[in-house]
């Protein structure tokens, strides 16, 4: 089955991020895809390279990173979103892109599942 | 908002979206940022509904004044939806008792649902993004 997932709350003050990814790692082990993750509301935060989390916490968007570059997923931040919040090119994470809300809707359309993970 | 006119994602489905507003127009962005992503969808040209639920049915209010908070004032974008082919608009009939509005506060023409009206509008859902 083809997940779209759609992330809403930033990293570390919100659990969605977290709950988002260990859902993306798992559906790819039990052989279904995520082609695309959208990042959006304070969700685009997930993306920002810059974050240096203490060395015994999990890194949020180096993990991301790492699961992009391992299973091909397509990591979205909507350039409104991102715009409003400091988020450029600049401080992407590798894997991440910013794009336009168009890219949420076609997830709605094209894939089996679209799961939301927010407050 | 033109640009978005002419948004295809080439494969010619139409798939039912429903657009769940639970949030209060001011206090987070949700309501606001919500909005954009629905009239993206109706810009693709697909089956979009919206239900107003919780404290989501006062993004509705008729009469909102943002002067003292010094933000912006969407509510008028609601009014506009029907420009964008999106006439389906549905609140909770449970919120609006608590809250003690009726349909007449509302700013925008609405049906209003039971609870199981709502559930089974809910799974007859291809898609639904909550808010």
């Amino acid at each position: 089955m083809q997940f779209g997932i759609l992330i809403n709350e930033g990293p570390y003050t919100h659990q969605a991020s977290d709950s988002a990814f260990l859902f993306a790692r798992t559906a790819i082990e039990k052989g279904h895809t995520v082609p695309r993750v959208f990042f959006y509301h304070d969700g685009v935060n997930n993306s920002n390279r810059l974050a240096t989390p203490p060395q015994d916490d999990r890194n949020v968007s180096a993990r991301w990173s790492k699961l992009a570059a391992e299973h091909g997923v397509d990591l979205v931040v909507c350039v409104a979103a991102a715009q409003r919040r400091g988020i450029t090119d600049d401080v992407l994470a590798p894997g991440f892109r910013i794009s336009g809300l168009g890219q949420l809707v076609e997830m709605g359309i094209q894939y089996d599942r679209l799961v939301t993970f927010g407050d | 908002m033109s640009d978005m006119d002419e948004m295809d994602d080439g494969s010619g489905i139409i798939k039912k979206f429903m657009f769940l507003n639970r949030k209060a127009p001011h206090g987070t962005v949700y309501a606001l940022e919500g909005l954009e992503v629905v009239l993206i969808t109706a810009a693709f040209d697909q089956d979009v509904s919206m239900v107003f639920t919780d404290d989501g049915v006062y993004q509705l209010l008729k009469g909102i004044d943002t002067k003292g908070i010094e933000v912006k004032d969407f509510s008028k974008t609601y009014r506009a939806l029907e420009g964008y082919d999106i006439e389906k608009l549905y609140v909770d009939q449970k919120s609006m008792d608590a809250r003690g509005l009726t349909e007449e506060d509302l700013i925008v023409d609405v049906t209003v649902l039971s609870v199981d009206e709502m559930a089974n509008l809910m799974a007859e859902q291809d898609v639904v993004i909550s808010f």
